[in-house]
């Protein structure tokens, strides 16, 4: 069991304590996320919060989906070891693209499910962690909502399911 | 428990208004309903949590602990799954059932869609019938519908829809961007375009203010009750008689039976997982086309050792949905006004009369998509991931628009409800097993109506498309689930006559979209509301204050 380890240090992540992630696998999946979503004018998927999202899940609605976190990430590990002689997190960006293009066709049934998990923490609605201040929203130019205040969940404040 | 004349099954589109016309008749009835009853302020805008994305669950039912179903996939063999992942067929489980949280598209089926047979033949293989009804039965409670429940729109653009007595009660929705831009495209096509019906209030109407027209629609309770289902309309005035109590979060189990096989009343779980039992005088079904077969199959006796209903094998079969077919355009200009609900414009010019086509169906615009529903819906090449699926998401978002319609399906006798042998619920009760598909000829269907989708489309000035028309190995049945408690008059190849009374059990009753013989190439909630009126009428006619006269 990965339990609660903390994320001191973590690739633009400063939310404190993980519920699920190791702080090992807290950084090869940051750099898996990173690939999905890159940082350019708007942040990538860690920057927006993707990683409390899918570590908040695995605590909760995707605890079925933890061994094939623990899995996918320990191997992930292993194939940049095997190839790179180093931990996926320390690779260049371009070495990094290139293992998650390799995961994706050699561990695919694992890519789909973070690429799912990464894109809802990026586009998803921000009261489950990611989305962060609803980046997102605002970079396909999804303006406020037309009433605003009148919802009794704010949808940037409001608890998680 | 005492005694009362009536216990309602399920406080969905049919069974509140089944409800409200016996309870305003003078009948006793108590309604049961497995979920919660929701009001606007649960409605959480979330868009990872509702009905239509519910990759972290259903917000309004049912829950993912202890309610699988099995899907027998022909690729994969038996798959147990939960409510919140596709393929499971989720309707919903609260009060007002689909009819909280739907679209709210609220059509008239066409006259052809209750002869379905008789104009087209019945396809090899499949087993396409006529309704013992026609649309001239249904077309006064049709009207009735569109009254009680409130439907906004407007169909005078279109010749093609059968004749009506009124008007709708409300107006459409002023025209949002994407109608503007539709609709002179379809008009140089040669095609007749309209304003959508739906049961969403465009003026104060019943009490209740106007759509706010927020992006957040289906899928998603409305935060501002104008959206109307059964929840806000029948099941209140069937309250406020007296006469009906509401029982929620209690789950039937069997319908009970005496020795001579007439239903006795209704034996239920309750809020706190005790068994109950309700006497009445009769029985009426509307849990849904999957859930009232499984509870007719569910309810064996030594009379009916195969369920309830079921002497001639015909519960469960012809379980149908809707195959959505259309395509994507992109355009080179925005096309999004965030004005909702989005979906606004129709033409129902392919619903038929397309030589060596069996039926067709409507072609609408698509609601609002929010972001998260965009992921997989950009232009052809598209990487899945990195910056360039990223920027894709940037373009496009404000500059696509969705055309798509729902395929008038052609039944098989083999797509159907059985009960999973193995797998049991959080009660302890079997659970449906969903099996086989539509007729192959349903898709060739979806493939024109996808072709037509995209010249629409690109008529509009769309500069590139993607067209979506594939060939799912299971049926869709979702939140359009119908004919699997099929309406006829042959006892032997239906399960219901056309009062919707089950043919050899004269005080039970089916009553919802499990009547449907065919699904028409619309959304099927006004016809389960329209039967849901003429149904009670016959039955309230034949009431004769101590029983039911059979």
């Amino acid at each position: 069991m990965g339990g609660a380890a903390l994320a001191v240090g973590c690739t633009g992540h400063n939310q404190g304590d993980w519920d699920f992630l190791n702080d090992e696998q807290a950084r090869t999946l940051t750099a898996i996320c990173d690939q999905i979503v890159p940082a350019d004018d708007f942040p990538s998927a860690s920057q927006a919060g993707v990683l409390t999202y899918i570590d908040r899940q695995l605590a909760r609605h995707y605890r079925r989906h933890r061994n094939a976190y623990r899995d996918g990430l320990s191997s992930a590990d292993a194939m940049s070891w095997q190839r790179h002689g180093r931990d996926m997190a320390a690779l260049s960006a371009p070495q990094q693209a290139q293992m998650v293009a390799a995961i994706e066709k050699e561990n695919s049934a694992f890519f789909n499910l973070v690429r799912s998990h990464t894109l809802e923490g990026y586009y998803g609605a921000p009261r489950h962690g990611g989305n962060r201040d609803a980046v997102s929203w605002r970079m396909v130019g999804m303006g406020e909502p037309p009433v605003r205040g009148r919802a009794q969940y704010d949808e940037r404040k409001g608890a998680a399911s | 428990m005492k005694k009362v004349n009536a216990v309602v099954v399920g406080a969905g589109a049919a069974g509140g208004i089944v409800a409200k016309e016996l309870s305003t008749a003078g009948l006793s009835v108590v309604l049961l309903e497995r979920g919660r009853w929701y009001t606007a302020n649960d409605c959480r805008k979330d868009d990872l949590r509702n009905q239509r994305t519910t990759v972290l669950g259903n917000a309004f039912g049912p829950d993912d602990e202890g309610n699988p179903r099995v899907v027998w996939d022909p690729q994969t063999g038996p798959r147990t799954l939960l409510p919140s992942e596709g393929g499971y067929q989720n309707n919903a489980a609260c009060v007002g059932g689909g009819t909280l949280s739907y679209g709210a598209m609220a059509w008239r089926y066409m006259p052809q869609d209750f002869r379905m047979r008789s104009i087209y033949g019945a396809p090899a293989g499949s087993s396409l019938e006529d309704w013992p009804i026609t649309y001239d039965d249904l077309e006064p409670w049709y009207e009735k519908a569109e009254y009680e429940i409130g439907i906004s729109g407007d169909y005078s653009g279109s010749p093609f829809f059968g004749p009506r007595k009124r008007p709708l009660p409300m107006p459409p929705l002023a025209p949002n961007r994407e109608f503007q831009i539709l609709e002179p495209a379809a008009k140089r096509l040669g095609l007749h375009p309209f304003h959508i019906p739906m049961a969403r209030n465009s003026v104060p109407y019943n009490g209740r203010g106007p759509c706010m027209r927020c992006r957040w629609c289906v899928g998603f309770a409305c935060e501002v009750d104008a959206k109307n289902g059964s929840q806000n309309t029948v099941i209140p005035t069937a309250l406020a008689t007296g006469n009906c109590e509401l029982r929620t979060e209690c789950m039937a189990k069997e319908i009970l039976t005496d020795d001579r096989g007439r239903a006795r009343g209704v034996a239920y779980f309750d809020a706190d997982g005790r068994l109950q039992e309700q006497p009445c005088d009769i029985v009426i079904v509307s849990a849904c086309a999957i859930e009232s077969a499984r509870l007719l199959l569910n309810s064996k006796s030594r009379l009916f050792p195969n369920g309830i209903g079921n002497r001639h094998d015909q519960v469960g079969r012809h379980l149908q949905g809707h195959h959505y077919t259309g395509a994507v355009g992109f355009f080179d200009f925005d096309t999004y006004d965030d004005v909702g609900p989005g979906a606004s414009i129709a033409v129902a010019d392919y619903n038929h009369g397309t030589p060596g086509l069996c039926g067709g169906g409507a072609l609408c615009n698509e609601f609002i998509r929010l972001p998260i529903q965009m992921i997989d819906r950009l232009p052809v090449n598209t990487p899945r991931w990195g910056l360039a699926h990223k920027k894709a998401m940037r373009s496009f978002y404000k500059r696509n628009i969705a055309v798509m319609g729902p395929t008038q399906p052609i039944p098989m006798a083999d797509a159907r409800i059985t009960l999973d042998p193995a797998v049991r619920d959080k009660w302890g009760m079997q659970v449906a097993r969903i099996s086989g598909n539509v007729h192959p000829h349903t898709f060739e269907i979806g493939i024109v109506q996808a072709q037509r989708s995209e010249a629409w489309l690109k008529e509009a000035g769309a500069v590139s498309t993607v067209v979506n028309a594939g060939r799912p190995t299971t049926v869709s049945a979702g939140q359009h689930q119908a004919g699997t408690c099929r309406m006829g008059n042959d006892p032997q190849g239906s399960v219901v006559n056309r009062n919707c009374q089950v043919h050899d059990v004269d005080n039970l009753f089916v009553i919802d979209g499990s009547v449907h013989v065919t699904n028409g190439g619309f959304n099927p909630a006004l016809t389960i509301m329209a039967i849901a009126y003429f149904a009670s009428d016959s039955l309230v006619r034949n009431w004769n204050a101590t029983g039911f006269r059979s």
